[in-house]
């Protein structure tokens, strides 16, 4: 009877509905994939990728478990701990003078240059001396330079001798390993990263702060100006904007240098002494002056979207119900802008965090920030992976920062226009 | 104008105030206005009259060009306005939005430093007063529109003002939430002994629920009086035509005695009218009569009422009443109402009848 029912009805049910919906609606999410395809498409060879690429970088070099084949094969054999033997170092001189007919040594040295300082000489010379060795090898390479019997160094090739590895990341917070293996803290002279990543959040907090003690104010007048004066206000807060950057620093090292402006007109009207002069650029003054200055716009324009919408009428209510207008600034106005300190503050933050131009031109010594040795491993040491690592690491910090924002503040209530 | 001592006279005093926004246009011209202890006053008036500008000038937030306001025997001028102790209900109702419904109440009493315990207690007397017991904990966005203003009005009331302002309160309710709404207030009025200083554009709300309406138009109070009064007896052509609605007869006066006139309307015929404005024979004026007050059945007409003939043109049936549209002394805009009663004669469009109305309830207003 069921199924009697079932067939004069024309409607259709369980499986056979789902189907007939996911094919009316095939052909639009199609065209939808299709419409979205090219943007996906950047996003992953612009944005997913270089990220993959480095975060891959940070664990992965080969430029001595590819080249260094036998010894690597010694290294799996035998345990962590095995003094090497005459095996070892067997393995040790055919590879390198394989690496002497590939043209590898440098390769090969550069990897263990990067734990042991002054290393890759000694791998360029072993390959060019390697034609020459004679068997007990345990003996004639020694000879050949007694480094090579230093266990930091074998310690150093056996991590090597996988081509992943995490001590670009113990170096990066300043570990290393010690002949035995252990995870160790540098030597005093040497720590520079953890401080720097240090420096590097307080600075950025400290640019914070000072962007929205500076900008709260602008955003306030922004948003209650009449139209047309707060139209100019926000062309004079835009025009940083439309003015490069790098003339905008300029213009910063023009005032503050020590024959600059301020203290040229500090020293013209008696307030300051000729001999006196204040260091105000090429030092972390600098740096902060330059970065509140170029970043105070993203502090002030989610701040305003968000101020804007306020009416005027929640502080007068307030005022009308007994509160001076400081409270009622302290305990309307301000918790309704909430959101736009959250995402001001988030957003400078995190460009503060990862900026590099200004700091670099204007921070001298002892301005400069993480950015700035990651720049230095790309183009100066060459040392991809370390600046791989340390990026990696700002990358884990900024978005423990954004977790914490979710927690605390709630996301849903970031504002940014 | 009346002219009013304000050491003496009335609880809220205006005295002479004006008002300029921008140094040359008045909106509030030479105000003179004296509220009593307990009056539920309204200002009635247009868009743009003034309204919100003088009770934000009685609330603090704006400044008085000239004239000084009184509160209570005191001038407040010079008093900001977290020291008025003026309660006051916004039109979109100003809850703050990050607070519960109990925290808004909350506030005032908290800036007042009173203990938590006396604090909560009056926010449960406060919201008992405007049936929102339940809703101490939630927040202004998951409430109705009514609910809100219920709210705001609990909240203007919690710390016991003597003086209470609204502006436009009931703007943002549907019709029956207003009227709902408007006996809440009146109750609440009658109950706590407070002033009320009420602003609408809505004249069913201003008479329903005033002591006194205070009819505003360009910066200037029209007339001020008791609702009945100004309905029935408006001083001048702007009164009423604002409140009620109003047929106008133009003329020109032939006799005038003792407040009496007779007028000579364009079309050549002669009524009789209660003389308001116009002095002199010979002056042209506005004759004005509620439709209500127009009669077609000779019956109910007092004995030598002027009469006109009249055309019906339309008939617009409205439930308790019918209107009907007629053509009387050349013009087509002449409103009739009459009551939808078993056995009321039924006017059909095209049909003549004579009309005719009580002297008194035409009134000769400004001369034009
Ligand atoms: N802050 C202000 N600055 C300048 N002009 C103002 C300001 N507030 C009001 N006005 C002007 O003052 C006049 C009176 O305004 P007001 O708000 O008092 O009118 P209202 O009677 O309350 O009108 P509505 O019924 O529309 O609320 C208007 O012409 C208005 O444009
Ligand atoms: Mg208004």
């Amino acid at each position: 009877m069921t199924e009697q029912a079932a067939d004069r009805s024309p409607e259709i049910g369980g499986r056979a509905l789902k189907r007939a919906m996911a094919k009316a609606q095939g052909r639009a999410k199609r065209r939808a994939v299709l419409l979205v395809a090219p943007l996906l498409l950047f996003i992953l060879i612009t944005f997913v990728a270089p990220i993959g690429q480095m975060l891959f970088r940070s664990v992965h070099n080969d430029g001595f478990s590819a080249n260094m084949p036998a010894l690597a094969a010694w290294f799996a054999e035998n345990p962590e701990g095995t003094m090497p033997d005459e095996a070892a170092y067997a393995a040790l001189a055919t590879d390198l003078k394989m690496a002497r007919e590939n043209k590898t040594a440098g390769t090969v040295g550069t990897r263990i240059n990067y734990e042991i300082g002054g290393t890759r000489s000694l791998f360029t010379s072993g390959a060019r001396k390697a034609e020459d060795l004679k068997p007990p090898f345990a003996r004639s390479v020694p000879e050949m330079d007694e480094d090579w019997a230093d266990p930091q160094l074998w310690q150093v090739m056996r991590t090597a001798s996988s081509a992943y590895t995490a001590s670009f990341y113990l170096a990066a917070l300043d570990l290393t390993r010690d002949a035995d293996g252990h995870i160790v803290g540098v030597e005093e002279g040497r720590a520079v990263y953890v401080g720097l990543f240090f420096k590097t959040l307080w600075m950025s907090g400290l640019i914070t702060v000072l962007c929205l003690i500076l900008g709260y104010p602008v955003a306030h007048l922004l948003a209650t100006l009449p139209l047309a004066k707060s139209n100019l206000l926000m062309i004079l807060v835009l025009l940083p904007f439309w003015t490069s950057l790098l003339v905008r620093t300029t213009s910063w090292m023009v005032l503050l240098q020590e024959q600059g402006v301020i203290n040229n007109t500090l020293v013209a009207t008696g307030v300051l002494q000729d001999d006196n002069r204040l260091a105000m650029i090429y030092n972390q003054t600098g740096t902060i002056i330059a970065m509140v200055h170029i970043l105070l716009p993203f502090m002030i324009l989610p701040l305003y979207s968000v101020m804007r919408p306020i009416k005027p009428h929640y502080v007068r209510a307030a005022r009308s119900l007994g509160a001076t207008s400081w409270t009622a600034f302290r305990r309307v106005y301000l918790p309704q802008t909430v959101p736009g300190i959250g995402a001001g503050a988030l957003l400078v933050f995190i460009l503060a965090v990862g900026y590099y131009i200004t700091p670099a031109l204007v921070g001298g010594a002892s301005g400069q920030l993480i950015s700035n040795l990651i720049a230095y491993h790309m183009q100066d040491s060459l040392n991809w992976s370390m600046a791989a690592a340390l990026a990696a690491i700002l990358l884990a910090a900024v978005l423990v920062l954004y977790w914490l924002y979710d927690r605390l503040v709630g996301i849903d209530n970031l504002k940014l226009g | 104008m009346l002219s009013v001592n304000p050491r003496t006279d009335g609880f809220v005093v205006f005295d002479h105030v004006q008002k300029t926004y921008n140094g040359e246009d008045l909106v509030v011209k030479d105000l003179d206005l004296s509220i009593a202890k307990g009056e539920f006053l309204t200002m009635l008036g247009p868009s743009g009259s003034g309204k919100t500008t003088c009770l934000m000038m009685l609330a603090g937030f704006e400044t008085a060009t000239k004239g000084e306001i009184f509160l209570d025997g005191q001038p407040i001028n010079s008093v900001p306005p977290h020291k008025r102790g003026i309660g006051m209900v916004f039109q979109n109702y100003a809850l703050f939005p990050h607070m519960s419904v109990g925290e808004n109440l909350s506030f005032p009493l908290e800036v007042r430093g009173m203990s938590k315990d006396a604090r909560e207690a009056k926010i449960m007397r406060a919201l008992d007063m405007v049936q929102m017991g339940k809703f101490a904990n939630r927040r202004p966005a998951q409430l109705s529109g009514g609910q809100q203003q219920r709210i705001a009005l609990a909240r203007a009331l919690v710390f016991d003002p003597a003086l209470v302002l609204m502006d436009e309160p009931l703007g943002a309710l549907d019709k029956q939430l207003r009227e709902h709404m408007q006996f809440e207030i009146k109750r609440l009025h009658d109950e706590l002994g407070i002033t009320v200083v009420y602003v609408t554009h809505d004249q069913g709300e201003a008479l329903t629920m005033s002591d006194r309406i205070a009819v505003f138009n360009d910066g200037r109070i029209q007339q001020i009086a008791p609702p009945a009064t100004l309905y029935e007896t408006p001083e001048n052509l702007f009164v009423a035509s604002f409140i009620g609605e109003n047929n106008r007869l133009e003329g020109k006066v032939e006799e005038i005695t003792d407040g009496r006139a007779l007028i000579r309307l364009t079309s050549g015929e002669v009524i009789a009218a209660t003389a308001v404005n116009v002095h002199r024979k010979g002056q042209r004026t506005v004759v004005s009569i509620r439709p209500e007050r127009i009669e077609f059945k000779p019956e109910m007409m007092s004995d030598g009422a002027h009469t006109l003939d009249a055309t019906v043109l339309e008939v617009v049936y409205m439930g308790d009443i019918l209107r009907a549209r007629l053509r009387v002394a050349g013009t087509d805009e002449f409103i009739m109402k009459y009551r939808n009663t078993i056995g009321q004669t039924r006017l059909e469009p095209g049909q003549t009848v004579r009309i005719g109305w009580h002297p008194a309830d035409a009134r000769a207003l400004d001369p034009i």
